[in-house]
């Protein structure tokens, strides 16, 4: 019954599965959604998206499926040739209407008419027996030459037709490729947490000893070992310069994974990373810690995140003296290397949107020395990111 | 069939989210409600056993809670007791078997709702755990060799606030319904249900000081529905009048009793600091 919009779905990426095609069909069957575009459209999204992230992209395919219609990003007034016109109006009209369209003087001036008043009306009409709307006596609502597919002002349209509340694409904030809150950052960080129970067993397991003990009939003691949060992580923040438009999403990743992780371990650096960190960024010049020290301090099980733009001149990761601060020794690339010849797991997140980083030599650079682990900083992306680390 | 729900007179239900119930109920699945917190997943599943007429099983979650709670316990401390009590009770297990939410749902005499609250605070396994329980509406209880079947299938909400994310086997055999944050009128509608004789102003300028707020970019907690309910009820016992809730001048950015809507010291300051650039500005 509705197989193509079901594909379409599929097509589009949607983890619908068959299960919840049928689902939807039974529940047509029953009754659920009689007759009405809406109620079809609340349940067919009930039945077969299961995440919020996946409403917009649910509400865009349902547009297109049963509409039609242009993809709703691109809502823009046609102009109707006035060919198309004239030939729909010669298959659709009755005689009688023809003879009333050259009573009113002739194709031409209908035509010319209509375009003024295209003009002169402002917004929404209905009823009346002058302006272009709907359930008018105009001549311009009563021909009949709108029938499905098409249509004067789509925008217009829209307020008044109930029927598209999927065109409004109220859900776009949901999607997974745009906003970062808080305590969305912690959800996706929450992939990374992994509850391991490590150790000798030296804990008293107190209601496994009891429920033992009751089966058994003589004392059964029960021991387990301590449970906590087995993830350590080193976080690298870019700070200053190009960064600063990004201000607001990396202080939110970083609280979020301060609450998160018991041992997280941050340094900030600027642009690239080279021989010296820091902790503190007004006391960077004075208090830094070696790189190299850092590398020898945390074991080879920290996993690494590095947030920064990574938008800087080629030569500061590739030259020894690039940096634009001071003159270091190796170059950056260098240093980055020595770092994940440590740490297996690393990632690089870049708060700039994926599509750009093409455009920046030094991003496509410091894309290879990461073998490709950078991760647009949207949900998403960091989604694939603890995915990726957690491997 | 049983009755359509169709909202309450205390709960305002958005045509989806009508739908989204009829189906549950209609087809005998379960219905997964997300949402921002405090836009009434819990209240959702209690409006519809009122709305309904059936009676309201509720089984809220806690990180320790197992699936095999909610379908039964056995007891075996007490029964350890009891035998070296001596007592006759001792010889027959099914007295020490406890039964769970689950199990009081499929045994209740009419079709009952049973609300999962907050799901999502479980382990992750959790789900996985009740997914042939909550297909089939039956289970095994192995101490005593019997099934439970359900007499009649629960209408079964499940709340969840997103924190882990619902195994995909799991979701597939669910109805999904996101509460989105009510625009202006259907807000206007709650605020009505909750409050019928408010004065009229001052919703009005109330929701305006609350739509502005949430829309404050950088908030760490943007007030929800409950929230706006909560401060219109010290607005009205403060007997505030709407004209102070005017914050067109600027200075009056920081509504009274903000502590109704703002639960967080920053999001304070951040208001405070807003309202102190604006007062510059209008210099």
């Amino acid at each position: 019954m509705f197989i193509d919009f079901f594909l379409a779905l599929r097509h589009a990426r949607l983890p619908v599965s068959l299960r919840e095609y049928l689902t939807l069909i039974e529940a047509m069957d029953a009754g659920v959604a009689a007759y009405d575009v809406d109620d079809f459209y609340y349940l067919s999204r009930a039945c077969l998206v299961k995440d919020e992230t996946n409403l917009d992209k649910f509400d865009r395919v349902f547009g297109t499926v049963f509409k039609g219609l242009e993809p709703p990003e691109d809502g823009e007034t046609v102009e109707i040739p006035e060919e198309w016109l004239r030939k729909l109006a010669e298959r659709e009209l009755t005689e009688e209407e023809k003879a009333l369209v050259e009573a009113l003087g002739g194709w031409d001036k209908l035509m010319e008419t209509l375009q003024k008043r295209l003009e002169e009306q402002r917004g929404r009409h209905q009823g009346g027996a002058k302006w272009i709307g709907t359930a008018g006596t105009s001549p311009f609502g009563a021909f009949g030459y709108n029938p499905e597919g098409i249509r004067i002002g789509q925008e217009k349209n829209r307020h008044n037709r109930a029927v598209k509340v999927w065109d409004k694409r109220e859900f776009q904030n949901l999607s997974g490729d745009v906003e970062l809150g808080t305590r969305n950052i912690k959800v996706a960080l929450r992939r990374l947490r992994r509850f391991a129970r490590e150790g000798a067993a030296s804990e008293l397991d107190l209601p496994g000893t009891i429920d033992a003990t009751a089966r058994q009939g003589y004392l059964d003691l029960r021991m387990m070992r301590e449970r906590h949060n087995a993830v350590k992580v080193l976080l690298f923040l870019d700070v200053g310069g190009s960064m600063d438009p990004h201000v607001r999403v990396c202080e939110e990743l970083f609280s979020a994974a301060r609450t998160e992780f018991k041992h997280l371990e941050y340094f900030y650096f600027h642009n690239c990373l080279y021989e010296r960190v820091w902790r503190d960024n007004r006391r960077r010049t004075s208090e830094t810690t070696a790189t190299i020290d850092v590398l020898h301090t945390y074991p080879h099980d920290y996993k690494v995140i590095f947030v920064g733009d990574a938008a800087m001149s080629p030569y500061e990761v590739i030259h020894p003296g690039g940096s634009v601060e001071h003159w270091n020794e190796e170059p950056g690339a260098v240093w980055l290397q020595r770092l994940l010849d440590v740490y297996a797991h690393a990632v690089w997140l870049n708060p700039v949107e994926e599509a750009w980083w093409d455009y920046t030599a030094s991003t496509k650079l410091l894309r290879q020395v990461f073998g490709g682990r950078m991760f647009p900083l949207t949900l998403g992306g960091l989604d694939q990111a603890m995915r990726r680390l957690s491997k | 069939m049983t009755r359509s729900f169709a909202g309450t007179d205390t709960y305002v239900a958005t045509r989806d989210l009508m739908v989204a119930v009829n189906a549950a109920v209609t087809l005998e699945r379960p219905l997964l409600v997300k949402g921002e917190p405090g836009t009434g997943k819990t209240i959702l599943a209690h409006e519809i056993a009122k709305a309904l007429g059936v009676p309201l099983i509720q089984w809220h979650i806690k990180s320790t809670t197992k699936a095999q709670q909610g379908l039964y316990e056995y007891d075996a401390v007490a029964r350890l007791r009891d035998s070296q009590l001596g007592d006759a009770r001792v010889h027959d297990i099914g007295n020490y078997i406890v039964k769970g939410r689950l199990w009081e749902g499929f045994t209740c005499d009419v079709r009952p709702v049973l609300l999962i609250d907050e799901i999502d605070k479980a382990d992750i396994e959790f789900p996985n755990d009740l997914l042939l329980e909550l297909d089939r509406m039956e289970f095994h209880v192995y101490e005593t060799k019997e099934t439970v079947v359900a007499h009649h299938r629960p209408i079964v909400v499940i709340t969840s606030n997103n924190e882990k994310e619902l195994p995909d086997a799991f979701l597939r055999r669910c109805f999904f319904h996101y509460i989105r944050f009510p625009d202006r009128e259907t807000m206007e509608r709650i605020v009505a249900v909750h409050f019928p004789d408010v004065h009229k102003r001052l919703v009005h300028e109330a929701l305006t000081a609350f739509f502005e707020i949430r829309d404050v970019p950088g908030l760490k907690k943007k007030p929800s529905t409950s929230e706006l309910l909560d401060w219109l009820k010290l607005l009205m016992a403060e007997d505030i009048p709407p004209e102070t809730l005017r914050s067109g001048d600027g200075r009056k950015l920081i509504p009274p009793l903000h502590g109704a809507l703002l639960k967080n010291e920053q999001d304070v300051h951040l208001l405070e600091r807003l309202a102190f650039i604006h007062r510059r500005e209008g210099k």
